[in-house]
């Protein structure tokens, strides 16, 4: 039987996660997402799972990496400051391909910035914050009732793929408190082993390898080093740094379209917002405000990969407008996927944009 | 010697009621003196010290990051040196940015030998972020992180030696000190500040908040804490224990019962096992550094 409850959205998180099996948490307190570690603390040990206070963020990512060797489904969740602490690890996540989940509750940045306050300023630092080529996936959540769903998914795409994956959520939705139904059970798609005879570090026909679980007969040989299939370090051969790297981008960039989570409304319409995390919000309540304006709303549940096949399904399209609490980190990724005239609606400072102000821009369409 | 009537940590910050570490930032300028630059660490301190648009800090203060007061630090110190200035530069940080974070700038900066006076402020946990346990909270505290509860007794581990870790990077002058003993507490930051090399203080610094306990009693729980041995307030001189202050020592049990972090080892029940475990610390303590005072009998 599901249930409903009244949650804040950090808690739907946690409980997200450990719906979706989540068995380790590595972290270190920083505001606004410390919440997600109390609750862990209070909960992993209640369940067969195991909660590690690390001396910091760079230790925390470091722990999940070393207990998702280890088989666990393992998450850190942090804001700002400890995200840009977790660069380097991310890059070696993805570079060796260790299914985990990052949270990160965004506050206003640059640097120790607003603790406070909300904003969706790490969107481009989550997709490009680490050395090198690469390509991950972001979700972001735009409800408490989200946080839940989402980062239960968020483990089953780290799985599926093999790699780090990011929770985009941010102050607002965290600290955010709201009606959620909590279902009976969540899908769960472990990580695939990998099979006697094969790689551990060859694609199959998804260019995902299998996961040689540490202490199940494989002798894996981990690196952060440009690595042949078998794992062992080859940094000075281009052909083999250039497929690893274009194997590494492509296993998600190729199934972008089969990732994506989204919602579409109105898909004839010729005004679209395109929206992610709070702004969702602000447009739902404009389109409830001001129905049969002839207005369309793309709410992308999953940011990167970025799926840009579906600006093209809005087919009678003439403006997208891309509200954000940044300064139009992905306005420009959709700038870079159409002709047509894209309005960036950035908001900083920690405030949500408000109906009236959207509405404004609508009452200003020629 | 110090002048006690110096006063460089101005009024209307925001600390709560008691606060044991802004004491401490007070008696700290007390005995560090006006020619003090001072680099924080984000923390309690630097959030109540610093409520926009104001700061109660007469000295030139540079918040940085986190976990690296003591790099930035060591900038400084470095750059002034060449300069032939004398400036004294201090970090005054948590002890989150200490003993877990900032662990890593810290011991770069001791082992490279910078003159600065590096200062902790002890309230045992992370406290900003509301009261998450570090590497400074005793065994047995409840904390939001190390919960007292079916699964646990709080707090699984003791705390961390780190005036011993830092003497053993060969630092000239390793002191611990207490908000509830403040000539002593300025006594200590003058010779820190004196002592040419890098230095280092731990601060002792009851937290009314986090600790559970009535903002008035901030002193009756430092001086508490002393008279148990469960914190003992010492100097190193060129790694050796040099000085540590004695007492008769008073049973854990009384500086336990006046904290909520600890009310679980008392309520339901009063837990013997716990408790003599935490008795046990104190003993290692006096014995380790000799405060012991013998009665006549």
């Amino acid at each position: 039987m599901s249930k409903i409850e009244f949650m804040q959205g950090n808690t739907a998180c946690a409980e997200g996660a450990l719906a979706a099996g989540c068995r380790f948490f590595g972290g270190y307190p920083i505001t606004p997402s410390t919440e997600i570690a109390e609750h862990m603390a209070r909960r992993l040990p209640k369940t067969d799972g195991v909660f590690v206070q690390m001396e910091d963020e760079i230790a925390s990512i470091a722990a999940v990496i070393g207990a998702s060797w280890t088989g666990a489904r393992a998450m850190t969740a942090t804001s700002g400051p400890g995200f840009s602490l977790m660069m380097e690890n991310i890059g070696y996540a993805v570079i060796t391909e260790t299914p985990c989940v990052i949270v990160n509750i965004q506050r206003g940045g640059p640097s120790t910035g607003q603790p406070t306050m909300g904003a969706q300023g790490d969107m481009l630092q989550c997709r490009f914050g680490s050395h090198g080529d690469y390509s991950t996936i972001a979700l972001s959540p735009s409800s408490v009732q989200e946080m839940y769903d989402l980062t239960a998914k968020a483990f089953n795409l780290a799985d599926r793929f093999r790699v780090p994956v990011f929770v985009m959520s941010d102050e607002v939705t965290g600290h955010m408190r709201e009606r959620i139904t909590i279902p009976d059970r969540v899908e769960i798609v472990s990580r695939r082993p990998l099979e006697k005879g094969t790689l551990p570090f060859r694609g199959g026909d998804d260019g995902v390898p299998g996961f040689p679980e540490f202490g199940m007969g494989y002798g894996v040989h981990v690196t952060g080093l440009t690595h042949d299939e078998r794992g062992y370090p080859e940094a000075t051969d281009p052909h083999i740094h250039a497929a690893l790297v274009q194997r590494l981008v492509s296993k998600v960039e190729s199934a972008r379209h089969d990732i994506a989570d989204y919602e579409m409304v109105n898909p004839d319409a010729e005004t679209v917002f395109v929206t992610y995390g709070p702004p969702t919000r602000t447009v739902k309540q404009v389109m409830h405000d001001h129905p049969g304006e002839g207005v369309g709303h793309l709410h992308l549940r999953i940011v990167w990969p970025f799926p840009e096949r579906l600006l093209r399904l809005f087919t009678n399209a003439k403006t997208f407008i891309v509200p954000e609490m940044n300064m139009g980190q992905i306005a420009r990724e959709v700038e870079r996927h159409t002709d047509l005239p894209v309005i960036s609606v950035p908001k900083l400072g920690g405030e949500l944009h408000t109906p009236g102000e959207l509405q404004k821009l609508l009452e200003a369409r020629p | 010697m110090v002048d006690k009537s110096l006063e460089l940590f101005d009024c209307g910050h925001r600390a709560c009621g008691g606060c044991g570490p802004a004491l401490a930032a007070r008696l700290i300028l007390k005995g560090a003196g006006a020619d003090s630059i001072v680099v924080a660490s984000t923390g309690c301190m630097e959030v109540f010290s610093t409520p926009y648009p104001e700061t109660a800090w007469k000295v030139p203060w540079i918040h940085s990051l986190f976990e690296n007061a003591s790099a930035v630090a060591s900038g400084i110190e470095a750059s002034l040196k060449r300069q032939g200035r004398t400036e004294k530069v201090l970090c005054i940080c948590g002890d989150g940015a200490t003993f877990d974070i900032g662990m890593l700038c810290i011991s770069g900066a001791f082992e490279r030998g910078h003159d600065i006076t590096y200062i902790c402020y002890d309230n045992e946990a992370y406290m900003n972020t509301g009261v998450q346990r570090s590497g400074a909270t005793p065994y047995d505290a409840s904390t939001t992180t190390s919960p007292a509860g079916k699964e646990s007794f709080g707090n699984k581990r003791p705390k961390k030696d780190m005036p011993q870790i830092l003497a053993a990077h060969g630092a000239p002058y390793v002191a611990t000190a207490s908000v509830a003993y403040p000539n002593d507490l300025m006594q200590k930051v003058e010779r820190a500040v004196e002592t040419p090399g890098p230095c280092y203080l731990q601060i002792h610094a009851p937290c009314s908040t986090g600790w559970g306990f009535e903002g008035g009693k901030t002193m009756e729980i430092g001086k508490l804490a002393i008279q148990t041995g469960l914190w003992v307030n010492f100097e190193m001189v060129d790694g050796e224990i040099a000085k540590a202050k004695k007492v008769v020592r008073k049973p854990v049990d009384e500086y336990l019962m006046a904290q909520k972090r600890f009310r679980h080892l008392f309520k339901p029940a009063r837990n013997e096992e716990e408790i003599a475990k935490i008795q046990a610390i104190a003993d290692t303590n006096a014995e380790k550094y000799g405060i012991d005072i013998e009665l006549k009998k």
